[in-house]
């Protein structure tokens, strides 16, 4: 259950990130061949956040397929578990998607402090 | 980390066992059972301010702070010219065997220290000891692996010298410790034969990360069903670079080849 140490990862970086900010919502990235299972975050989340800047915050999680590319034939594959294997058997296999595992951005009601970067 | 007795920050507490002294048993024992009050160190969010809400692109790896330790566990040891071996497994599959053979037959030939991870107790810690070995127990509490920060704890009270190996034995678990690095310059998984010849596609994120493989416990080999063909196949399936060895720390068969993977790694001391 690795899950609840990412979860608190989390929330350690974002109020790292923006300290005395109210968070709202958390975007994430969690990549198919990351080995971090979303549901899992989403059902740590509530339980981490409670007393923290976000507590109550919305958590919106993108999943990334998998995306791999074989080393010896050129293809470009999605693959079907967590190990890749090519189509033609090849196992020298280079990761071109999936292995995200990201904090994408954060909503939230600004404190004290000016957050390091902003979009309208 | 406790600049008093090593605790990490992060809750896990550490206790050093100093290797024993010829003709003094028990005089050495770690301040082990030191009731330790874990400090706080949570930044308690402000009243939120009233305002706009904005979005903040932070485009930031979950596990940065994480890696960042560990690059700087990675520089420590590279400065000091220490090797550190992270070794995982499931539970029950040799890890401290296999250690405490390592570190009585390398007595006198190789410098070795060890960084034990366990959930709770200091047995294994206990035993590497006996086997005349210094050697640091972090416990972990409810944590399922170790991280950076728990071992840079390990490594300041442990003080290796220039030279030396550090093996990290990981928290027993196949699935968890993949995901953390800890600074070290080399990933051993150990999986042994009475756990069948499965696991390398059952737990494949753990296998791909690994440098070595050791199929441990190829002594009971005539007792299980374990086919090692398939599961060397296996393991180059999820990991195409691993180098693999087999061996067995009850009768010493295959221990020398570890030996000198181990050898061919460590730096030489400083001067």
């Amino acid at each position: 259950m690795h899950e609840l140490a990412i979860t608190e990862s989390i929330v350690e970086a974002v109020a790292e990130r923006l300290p005395g900010a109210r968070i709202t919502c958390v975007r994430l990235e969690i990549g198919a061949l990351s080995g971090v299972v979303a549901d899992s975050v989403r059902f740590c989340f509530d339980l981490v956040t409670e007393g923290t800047s976000l507590e109550g915050a919305r958590l919106e999680i993108t999943e990334v397929a998998g995306r791999c590319r074989c080393r010896v034939c050129g293809t470009d594959f999605e693959p079907d578990g967590p190990i890749a294997l090519c189509p033609c058997g090849s196992i020298e296999i280079k990761v071109l998607s999936g292995q995200e595992l990201k904090i994408a951005s954060v909503q939230c009601r600004p404190g004290g402090t000016t957050p390091p970067a902003e979009v309208a | 980390m406790c600049a008093t007795c090593g605790c990490a920050g992060s809750g896990a507490v550490v206790q050093l066992f100093p290797a024993p002294r010829p003709g003094r048993a028990d005089a050495d024992r770690g301040h082990g059972q030191h009731d330790h009050q874990h400090h706080e160190h949570h930044e308690h969010p402000g009243t939120p301010a009233a305002g706009d809400e904005r979005t903040v692109l932070l485009e930031q790896k979950v596990l940065a702070k994480n890696d960042r330790l560990a690059e700087l566990n990675r520089d420590w040891l590279r400065q000091r010219s220490v090797l550190a071996v992270n070794i995982m497994s499931s539970p029950g599959a040799g890890k401290t065997t296999l250690l405490e053979r390592t570190a009585r037959e390398m007595a006198g030939r190789m410098h070795m220290s060890v960084i034990e991870g366990d959930q709770a107790g200091a047995l294994d810690a206990e035993r590497i000891r006996s086997a005349g070995c210094r050697v640091v127990q972090i416990n972990t509490g409810a944590g399922c692996h170790l991280d950076a920060e728990m071992v840079a704890g390990g490594l300041r009270v442990l003080d290796p010298p220039s030279g030396s190996v550090v093996v990290i034995e990981n928290v027993g678990n196949l699935v968890c410790p993949a995901l953390f690095d800890l600074g070290e310059q080399a990933r051993v998984v150990l999986a042994s034969v009475t756990e069948g010849d499965d696991k390398p596609l059952k737990y494949p994120h753990m296998f791909r990360q690994a440098d070595l493989v050791l199929v441990s416990k190829t002594d009971l080999l005539p007792y299980v069903d374990f086919d090692s063909r398939r599961h060397a196949a296996d393991v180059r399936r999820a990991s195409p670079n691993a180098l693999m060895l087999q061996l067995s720390a009850s009768t010493g068969a295959g221990m020398q080849e570890w030996y000198a993977w181990l050898r061919r790694r460590t730096p030489a001391p400083q001067e």
